[in-house]
């Protein structure tokens, strides 16, 4: 069987720019798989062509051996493949509750206008949001900030309000866009709990790009190795650590000439 | 979630009622102010075009061409009355549906643009509108259509449903309740929407659209049903606006028009349903009684739209309702 997510020959040129060329890897399914590289590399690029939010130039990505590349990005959250933001990137002014709330738009089993005339379905949907957004911010941890307005939230809870925004629309695969930046020893470790527990209690494969090192090793199964637009290495963490092409890449070949 | 409505904004609405189709006949039939019949039917007719506004706006767009969708609107609807020879309780909402059908397509490419630019390409709607008119031959260029017959009577098995307003004796009175009616029934129908799934679809759009497309909200489709629902609106509040005139014609509805809609709109308050409701009323009348300044009437008018822009950005409907908010 093929592996749940699967990313073939992805390349994508912007102009006269190759900001990825012929990537290939999978994703399996219940695996915590991370995306790095230095800055550059091409893995935002990368993130935003599996969820279709720009287009590919060739290549395709396969979700269940359906491709999900080039088409619009709530038909890919529809599937089951939903990427969160950095932080900025919230309903700035709605409560935290109301932002859960608003995201389970995918659980809806009534219409639109079923909403409108109040129907029966609807009505007992709207519970259901309700009650299902008291529950996954009680297992975030995040009871206590449920009526705050997002804009007023702390950057770490901004974060977490980002994720379980994600959570909320149910996914399979959830593809969290630097989850640790900005955040010290303390917060990037809770974080890490976090994300392993959603991907322990809820089954949810998460595929993540971040530059924080250590956080990476520790949380990831598997990593991607990016250096300008290609890829570079895949392994597990230590394998990545003994990496001579990832070490290069961080730090700078030896130039034999200079005698460094 | 579930909208339980207080005793005290039942109240309100009851009040609002009773005012509208008791307290203002009343008053009028003591003072003996005929003309304010047409005034205030005006102003709820403005309010419902002026709604269909608010709700581009709950979506994040400033839409200033609501006066092409009055204009085509006023123009179906004279057009079946006159020449198709349709009861204009058809053609009215057959104007509607057609103001939408023409928003979906002018829609489908417009809507991908933001701020500004939407704005501008709307801004030069209604003068493509007026100019359209003048250029068909359906519409009868710059003469227009007039000497529309008022609305016919209509019945069903014999049980008269809605008079004949030509065979009324006070067309005005009519025309004062046909005009509350649908306001009421839009606002109704915007409030319940507003608080509907929809409408926080809409609020999750406003703040932000490439998350909501992250959440599997198909951002287009939504886009393109909310224009469609503002321009019914809008082509509903033109229709109803050529058959009290009687005529339409291509300067019915003009580029100030769609500012205007817009104004109301800013004015009221973009936080609130009704907003843009007390926004035409305020703007309708603000000019009016600004008309003894002579010349100087735009000048203070703006300065006074200006200062109450800077002063109030959340709208006149800030001022009393502002502490509830808060408490919410």
């Amino acid at each position: 069987m093929n592996a749940l997510l699967q990313v073939k020959n992805v390349t994508k040129k912007y102009g006269g720019l190759t900001a990825n060329n012929n990537i290939s890897f999978d994703v399996d399914e219940n695996e915590i798989l991370s995306v790095i590289g230095p800055n550059g590399a091409g893995k935002s690029t990368l993130f935003k062509m599996i969820a279709s939010f720009t287009p590919t130039t060739s290549g395709q990505v396969l979700y269940r051996d359906e491709v999900i590349s080039n088409l619009k990005p709530h038909i890919v959250a529809r599937k089951g493949v939903v990427r969160t933001f950095q932080e900025t990137t919230i309903f700035k002014s709605m409560t935290v509750h109301e932002s859960i709330v608003v995201s389970q738009h995918l659980r809806s089993k009534a219409s639109l206008a079923g909403y409108f005339w109040g129907s029966k379905t609807a009505k007992a949907d709207v519970i259901a949001f309700g009650e299902y957004a008291d529950e996954l911010l009680e297992f975030l941890g995040m009871t206590d900030i449920s009526n705050e307005l997002a804009c007023n939230l702390p950057q770490g809870n901004l974060r977490a309000l980002g994720i379980a925004i994600g959570l909320a629309t149910d996914p399979k695969v959830l593809l969290l866009d630097e989850p640790f930046a900005g955040m010290n020893h303390d917060e990037t470790m809770r974080m890490v709990e976090l994300i392993r527990s959603v991907r322990d209690h809820r089954g949810v494969t998460i595929m993540l790009v971040e530059h924080d090192m250590p956080a990476v090793m520790t949380i990831s199964d598997r990593i991607v190795v990016l250096n300008f637009g290609e890829k570079i290495a895949e392994g597990s963490p230590h394998e990545i650590q003994n990496n001579d092409k990832v070490i290069e890449a961080y730090l700078g070949s030896v130039d034999d000439e200079i005698g460094m | 979630m579930r909208v339980k409505f207080s005793i005290k904004q039942l109240s309100g609405v009851a009040i609002f009622l009773f005012a509208l189709f008791i307290g203002v006949p009343l008053l009028i039939n003591l003072t003996g102010r005929w003309d304010f019949y047409f005034t205030l039917t005006s102003v709820a007719l403005l309010a419902i075009a002026s709604a269909g506004v608010w709700l581009t706006f709950y979506i994040g767009r400033i839409n200033i061409g609501q006066g092409a969708f009055a204009l085509i609107g006023a123009y179906v609807s004279a057009i079946l009355v006159v020449k198709a020879g349709w009861s204009f309780w058809l053609s009215l909402p057959a104007a509607g549906l057609f103001a939408a059908l023409v928003a979906v397509f002018i829609g489908l490419p417009i809507l991908r643009l933001r701020g500004v630019y939407f704005a501008m390409i709307t801004l030069v709607l209604t003068q493509v509108t007026t100019l359209a008119a003048l250029a068909l031959p359906i519409t009868n260029g710059a003469k227009g259509i007039s000497s529309i017959p008022l609305p016919s009577g209509v019945s069903l098995f014999g049980i008269t449903i809605l008079p004949d307003f030509g065979a009324m004796e006070n067309i005005k009175l009519a025309f004062y309740y046909t005009a509350c009616i649908l306001m009421v029934v839009t606002y109704g129908a915007l409030y319940r929407l507003v608080n509907s799934r929809l409408g926080h679809l809409c609020r999750s759009m406003q703040q932000n659209e490439e998350l909501a497309s992250s959440i599997g909200v198909n951002i287009a489709y939504i886009r393109i049903i909310i224009f469609a629902i503002c321009s019914f609106f809008g082509g509903i509040g033109g229709a109803m606006f050529g058959s009290i005139a009687q005529s339409v014609y291509p300067s019915s509805f003009q580029v100030a028009d769609s500012v205007n809609f817009m104004l109301n709109c800013f004015l009221g308050g973009l936080g609130y349903v009704f907003g843009p409701m007390l926004g035409t009323l305020v703007i309708y009348f603000g000019w009016d009684l600004l008309f003894e300044l002579g010349k100087y009437q735009l000048l203070i008018y703006s300065i006074i739209l200006i200062g109450v822009i800077r002063f109030l950005p959340n709208g006149i409907m800030s001022i009393n309702f502002g502490k509830k908010e808060a408490n919410k």
